[in-house]
């Protein structure tokens, strides 16, 4: 039992980290109906970039700042050169371009930082927390937690930011009717660069989380991939949705590899979470916390 | 002034249905034929050819048109997004794989259609969730058929012959006594297969099957008002588009690689498609093949190109640059196309015809 | 306007028909009947409950309550693919034809419940696939010719007009051949030239070919013309059914339309 809640533990822990990266996609969707499929890659190239000016010389403490700005320039590039010509098309068509998008993406990161994986250190060992061990008798990864608790951090933070602050109003303004945002004077193309740039910011602490445990490499693209069950599971548009699905999904492929994975030759978790969400789509097609959509003709 | 119809009078339905109503495209697409079964092998005979033009463009050329067809039919003809081609490439390989391995005597071709038949079937089973979800979520869900079936024939030692690398030699393609071991030869028999398929697959879209992938397509309330059943209509585009993506991957272990890991189908490749029929042009025929020649002539371009930058001006290019440039490029192609041209290059070759049949007269 | 056609039995009727979405009523307590080869007009101001009462008919929506009574057959509501099979063919308010094909290929899309060809025969192209494709092309410029859009067949209905598109749907609907038609404002945005045309394109086809009208207009010149009976809605109410004159009389439909002061 206790090994079961170690995994659980463990589980959840992860699963904050999905939330964030969910947290990402759900802010770009909300504001601009875009599936950001790039959200991955921008985790990769923020975290290629850190590293890369850290080895460079520069301290983290400003090498992390400088890759912030870069993450902002280039949420503005991506809104003026590829959203902007892309407004009102279908969505499924921006979702393709987003796939381009993630292989230009990375393509531009390994093309000035390479392609090799790099170590990044942020200081937090990854060892089991002594007092738990000795009290519940349960491995408990400080790096984990701590990652866990900087994540919770953020994911609260941008809930607060985007339902207390005017910003936030504008933006779910904007995510209920482009249009109509437009012609009460919000502006729509402003609106998008602050979402991107935020989404951007999430990608680097995230790729910094990530990156420092197993290496900044060509694998952290398949956060996003990881996020997208996340999704599928909280509906597109629900930032509690988010959360929620992040720890479900976390919490669910670790217990699924340990428990079943011995039993089908390990490798779960890369399909797992898939066919889980799968299901419950097929129960709820519109996600735990999405709306239902009436379709009309 | 060549190229116009002035003067070609139809005068039964039967001549306005077919493929090509306009003669000159009758013409031009006859040469085209010609040049490739007769044309090409000569000019091979003649060393004009390499064996380096079989292998590494014309094979797989033909074998990668053949599955963005399949792509494009889901996809570009029936309107659901599918990330999940290699995956269906797979089954279509290993399925053809272990046809050939465990029954005697297995007529390779009959073998290939099994394996087809095979990625049909697991089509229909992933096809299941469009009923109740469209648009990303989907595509989504494709990616569940991407990583489940590659994580399955990895695990499942039986579909590998329990190779202890994972890795399959396909075996040779024989057929009326005559083994196919030349690149040119290998080429002939994809050329047949993709021929055959094409054409298949041009009739279908041309008569009431394709009518109603279009119509769910396009808007399939209406579409259901009318008749079609959404379920019947959407599962049979899942089961024709991936038998076309099995037999492509089939071709792809048998005739292009000759060996193959369950590996070699990933995401990657299931993207690579996926761009194919972007480029090309969704819901083309024509354009399944434009897109499969722009993305495998591309990086052999870029390569020479890089190559000429590094001879010529003497530049230190860092070793793996070119693959990196490769992804940027082919990153930015998408979103350029789908910005400046969203029906690809298949429109740009229409436009191109309209304007040849003015030409060289302004109006 | 002297009718040669007959007016029949009744084929369809409603029996407190109740329909909602989540709360919101969308149709409450509606009866009314349609009679064979009558042209049966829906009336009534924007957010009435004419578009959701086609769409009860045709399947597209299902009532929480009521009957339907089809042809003798009593039953609580109807399925899309059940009610295109046994003859209810239907044009939509905001145009819903499929975009990226042709005109043709658009009305081909309304026979395909009389081919019987499969799919590997299609894909094959051959004889009797080819015989039928072909037979049915033959039907499909029928239409064609009947609604004089002959010029643009080959052209893809995203780049008509709007009046034309409307004319391609209603070619579209009776390519099915139809014993009930369901037009959902044919004539909306239309200029008086092109409603001319649609008017005689209705009176034509219940005329010639019997079929059965169910219209929704809010153009009261044209439903007060060429309806037999027609059903005033409101508010998802049944507030009048009757000939034009009864109608236009019923001081119910007048308060509806002009409003009334309390």
């Amino acid at each position: 039992m206790q090994f079961f809640f170690e995994v659980l533990i463990a589980g959840l822990l992860s699963g904050v980290m999905y939330s964030l990266v969910a947290l990402g996609f759900v802010l770009i969707y909300k504001a601009s109906g875009v599936f950001n499929f790039a959200q991955g890659s921008m985790v990769y190239f923020a975290a290629l970039t850190a590293v890369g000016l850290h080895d460079k010389g520069l301290s983290l403490w400003l090498s992390v700042p400088l890759t912030m700005v870069v993450m902002v320039v280039l949420a503005l590039l991506i809104e003026k050169i590829v959203l902007r010509p892309l407004v009102a098309q279908p969505e499924i068509s921006l979702f393709m371009a987003t796939i381009g998008l993630s292989f230009f993406i990375e393509g531009l990161a390994q093309a000035i930082w390479g392609a090799n994986v790099r170590a990044l250190d942020l200081g937090i060992e990854d060892v089991p927390l002594e007092w738990v061990l000795e009290k519940a008798n349960m491995a408990i990864s400080q790096f984990d937690l701590i990652a866990a608790g900087i994540a919770t951090v953020l994911v609260a933070t941008l809930a607060l930011f985007f339902s207390r602050t005017k910003i936030g109003r504008a933006l779910r303004a904007v995510a209920d009717d482009h249009q109509a945002a437009l012609s009460i004077g919000i502006p729509l193309q402003h609106i998008w660069g602050i979402v991107w740039s935020v989404a951007g910011f999430v990608a680097l602490v995230a790729g910094l989380l990530w990156g420092s445990r197993n290496g900044v490499q060509f694998a952290l693209t398949f956060v996003a991939l990881k996020a997208l069950p996340v999704l599928i599971l909280g509906g597109f548009t629900s930032v509690p949705g988010a959360i929620v699905g992040g720890l479900i999904i976390g919490a669910s492929e670790k217990l699924a590899e340990v428990f079943l994975g011995p039993y089908v030759g390990g490798g779960l978790e890369g399909w797992f979470p898939y066919v889980l969400a799968l299901l419950f789509l097929l129960i709820r097609p519109e996600g735990l916390f999405g709306e239902k959509i009436i379709r009309r003709i | 002034m060549f190229y116009r119809e002035a003067g070609q009078f139809k005068s039964s339905y039967a001549a306005d249905s077919q493929i090509f109503p306009i003669r000159q495209d009758r013409i031009g697409f006859g040469l085209i034929i010609a040049f490739a079964f007769l044309g090409v092998p000569l000019l091979a005979a003649l060393g004009i050819v390499s064996n380096y033009t079989f292998t590494a463009i014309l094979t797989p050329f033909l074998i990668f048109s053949l599955a963005a067809l399949g792509l494009n039919i889901l996809t570009g003809y029936a309107g659901q997004l599918s990330l999940g081609t290699a995956a269906f490439m797979a089954v279509g390989a290993f399925g053809a794989y272990n046809f050939m391995l465990r029954i005697d005597g297995m007529p390779i071709l009959l073998a290939f259609i099994l394996g087809g038949l095979c990625a049909a079937a697991v089509g229909i089973v992933f096809g299941l969730p469009s009923l109740r979800i469209r648009g990303f979520y989907l595509a989504a869900s494709t990616l569940a058929t991407q990583f489940f079936v590659v994580w399955f024939v990895t695990k499942v030692g039986w579909f590998t012959n329990y190779s202890t690398s994972g890795v399959i030699s396909a075996q040779k393609i024989r057929m009326f006594g005559y083994t196919f071991n030349s690149s040119m030869s290998k080429y002939l028999f994809v050329l047949g297969v993709v021929s055959v398929l094409t054409l298949l697959a041009k009739n279908m879209v041309r008569t009431n099957i394709g009518r109603s992938w279009m119509a769910i397509r396009d808007m399939d309330m209406a579409a259901e008002v009318i008749g079609f059943r959404p379920m019947r209509t959407k599962l049979m585009a899942f089961a024709v588009s991936s038998f076309y993506c099995g037999v492509a991957g089939a071709l792809f272990a048998y005739a292009y690689l000759g060996t193959v890991e369950p590996e070699g189908f990933n995401l990657d490749l299931s993207f690579r498609i996926l761009f194919m029929v972007i480029i090309g042009g969704a819901g083309s025929i024509l354009g399944s093949f434009l897109g499969s020649a722009f993305i495998v002539l591309l990086p052999i371009f870029l390569n020479i190109f890089l190559l000429f930058l590094e001879t010529s001006l003497h530049l230190e290019l860092p070793s793996g640059i070119s693959s990196s440039i490769e992804l940027m490029v082919f990153g930015g192609l998408i979103i350029f196309f789908l910005i400046v041209e969203p029906h690809g290059l298949a429109r740009l070759w229409q436009i191109g015809k309209e304007k040849l049949r003015l030409w060289p007269f302004p109006h | 306007m002297d009718k040669v056609r007959k007016i029949g039995d009744v084929v369809l009727s409603f029996e407190n028909i109740s329909l909602s979405f989540g709360g919101v009523k969308a149709l409450t307590n509606i009866s009314f009947d349609v009679r064979e080869h009558e042209i049966r007009a829906i009336i009534g101001p924007n957010g009435a409950g004419k578009s959701s009462m086609l769409n009860v008919i045709n399947g597209v929506y299902h009532p929480q309550d009521g009957e339907i009574v089809f042809r003798g057959q009593h039953r609580r509501d109807m399925n899309t693919y059940e009610s295109a099979k046994s003859g209810i063919a239907r044009t939509f308010q905001n145009i819903a034809l499929f975009k990226g094909m042709s005109v043709l290929d658009n009305i081909m899309t309304g026979r395909n419940l009389k081919m019987k060809s499969n799919f590997l025969l299609d894909a094959l192209y051959w004889g009797p696939a080819r015989r039928e494709e072909i037979e049915h092309r033959k039907k499909a410029e029928e239409i064609i010719d009947f609604l004089e859009i002959q010029h643009i067949r080959k052209t893809p209905v995203g780049r008509l007009p709007y009046g034309l598109q409307k004319r391609v749907e209603l070619g579209r609907a009776l390519a099915a051949e139809p014993s009930i038609l369901l037009l959902d404002e044919p004539m909306a945005g239309m200029n008086v030239e092109e409603k001319q045309d649609m008017c005689r394109f209705i009176l034509d086809v219940n005329d010639q070919l019997g079929a059965t009208i169910v219209l929704i207009e809010h153009d009261m010149g044209v439903v007060m013309d060429i309806s037999d009976r027609v059903v005033v809605l409101d508010y998802g109410k049944k507030i009048a059914d009757g000939t034009p004159d009864e109608v236009r009389n019923n001081q119910n439909v007048i308060d509806a339309y002009l409003g009334v002061a309390h």
